[in-house]
């Protein structure tokens, strides 16, 4: 007859065993099929090839790649002669700064983006009100608290400084650059009021330069590329039928996390695909700092990218006719995207706090304790439902995030 | 009696491990996955599928929509609407796709359509056709 003790430690070391052999099974003789299709379609082993940019015909030339990384780099570009796009994008940071809320000459009111594989977005800036990398690239320059500059001003930069590459890949320049005041349609009151001395003509040309511009800095972008990160490694060896082995190898506790995050948590259902975002716009109920809110997503985007004379159906887009599926096919019921902001790529995520679209949340643990209690939002509706995740499992999604 | 909880205790961590497991996104029970549907009304067959067969669902691309009678013949002139969404999550379709072109014998293509998360999605078109109108709801997990 045992002792209950005795019987205690029996029942102990069979769950022991079992607990072991069924991590056994799952490590080493892989994930399930499924579950493997799933860490695939999450891996770079599943990234499309770049799609091709419809309305920047230089987008893949060399020559403007340069020239943007050029520019990309050079607070020339900016009324106090210190704001590059390289101020807020830094290279050696996952080409973002780190900070709740961008500085430029002012301060923003939104987080600046990482930039790697940004090219394989249809919307950019975290409410879509671009519908091009292009095109994106031109409004810090003219926000009086990101670059502070002028279109007017960029043409005289470039007149100035890049002309022979410039002419090079778009033509020459035009005359009379020199004899134009501070202006842009979008600038200070005095910018805008010089804007409007501005003969049409010269405005189109102008307008033309500053197009010239953000397809330039957007070819440059085009060569940021994802990055290979731990998954990656362990998926592709595991796809290969080999044991993951150095920091490919993923613990018990990372891979209890994918399955949480493929499964339970949901996470997948928004941070899909191999760059982990749906490439949508969603509410998820974090909260605001002005109350009432002032920053309402989406739903004010939709009008601005639709009215932009920088957009892909504009006359400064290189867009054959029947090109521009997004912005044709885009859903405009405003209301239903209140507060939706866009998914962000996972990709690096644990080193580049803090989080959400103005840096709200300011450590991963806390945006995981964020989804998980699903607070209601402080406008629109929140799409998120509470997760139920324990504590362990909480540590578990965090290791797994970190693998990213 | 502390060995005996811990015992429990590492039991209940596996099952609820196992659990997490299983519990993949489950689309519902018996739900009709069929391609080719009768309309509400009976009005309309109607038949479905992505115009590359190779797509990738998050892409945005086209679908063709075969349109026929209850007797078979092909349905010219039809004016489609399209509509849908992910009934366990609330929301509708991530685009306003349209019918862009119409191919002849019945068949009409839609273009700009995305599906941006896995799970279940409702393709719903709306068709009207001399006069007769109705409704046919298909249902597609990815
Ligand atoms: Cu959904």
């Amino acid at each position: 007859m045992m002792k209950p003790l005795d019987m205690a430690a029996v029942v102990g070391v069979l769950a022991i065993a079992g607990w072991v052999a069924g991590n056994a099974l799952m490590s080493s003789a892989g994930l399930s099929k499924a579950e493997l299709a799933t860490a695939r379609s999450l891996s770079l082993a599943d990234l499309p090839p770049l799609p091709k940019s419809v309305g920047n015909a230089v987008a893949d030339d060399p020559r403007a790649v340069a020239l943007g990384e050029a520019y990309f780099n050079d607070t020339g570009f900016s009324a106090n002669g210190m704001v590059a796009c390289a101020t807020c994008h830094l290279a050696d940071r996952q080409f973002q700064d780190d900070l709740p809320l961008a500085h430029g000459i002012g301060i923003t009111a939104r987080r600046a983006m990482p930039l790697r594989g940004v090219a394989y977005e249809s919307w950019l800036f975290w409410d879509g009100r671009k519908d091009s990398l292009w095109s994106q690239a031109l409004g810090p320059i003219e926000s009086v608290v990101e670059h502070g500059f002028t279109r007017t001003e960029i043409a005289q930069k470039i007149a100035q400084d890049y002309r022979a590459p410039y002419t090079d890949i778009f033509g020459p320049l035009p005359d009379g650059l020199a004899d134009l005041p501070a202006a842009s349609p979008l600038g200070d009151a005095d910018a805008q009021a010089a804007w409007q001395g501005v003969p049409a003509e010269t405005q189109q040309k102008i307008n033309r330069i500053f197009a010239n511009f953000g397809k330039s800095v957007a070819a440059y972008e085009r060569t940021l590329m994802p990055l290979e990160n731990r998954f990656d490694r362990y998926t592709q060896a595991v796809l290969a039928g080999k044991t993951p082995t150095g920091d490919a190898q993923l613990t018990q506790k990372e891979l209890q996390g994918f399955i949480l995050f493929s499964g339970k948590a949901g996470c997948i259902n928004c941070h899909n695909g191999p760059r982990l975002t749906d490439e949508f716009f969603h509410n998820n109920g974090v909260f605001s700092s002005a109350k009432p809110v002032t920053d309402h997503g989406r739903a004010d985007a939709i009008a601005q990218v639709e009215t932009d004379p920088f957009n892909c159906l504009g006359p400064f887009s290189d867009a054959p006719v029947g090109a521009c599926k997004e912005l044709r096919f885009m859903s405009r019921d405003a209301h239903t995207f209140d507060r939706a902001f866009k998914t962000p790529s996972l990709r690096g995520v644990a080193d580049r706090a803090p989080y959400m679209h103005a840096g709200q949340i300011k450590t991963l643990g806390q945006v995981i304790a964020h989804y998980n209690a699903a607070p209601p939002a402080p406008s629109g509706h929140s799409e998120v439902k509470p997760l139920h995740l324990t504590r362990q499992e909480k540590a578990a999604l965090l290791a797994f995030l970190k693998t990213l | 009696m502390k060995k005996l909880w811990i015992g429990v205790g590492i039991v209940v961590v596996a099952a609820i491990g196992f659990m997490a497991f299983k519990m993949l996104q489950p689309a519902p029970e018996g739900l009709n996955l069929a391609t080719t549907r009768n309309s509400d009304a009976n009005q309309f067959v109607v038949s479905i599928a992505p115009e590359n067969p190779a797509f990738r669902r998050s892409d945005l691309h086209a679908w063709i929509a075969t349109v026929k009678t209850t007797e078979g013949l092909p349905v010219e002139n039809a004016q489609i609407s399209v509509d849908g969404g992910m009934p366990m999550h609330g929301h509708g379709l991530p685009t306003n796709p349209a019918v862009t072109d119409y191919l002849g014998q019945g068949r009409y293509k839609i273009d700009g359509v995305r599906f941006n998360m896995g799970g279940w999605w409702e393709f719903k078109l709306a068709i009207t056709a001399d006069g007769i109108s109705d409704v046919v709801t298909f249902n597609l997990t990815f």
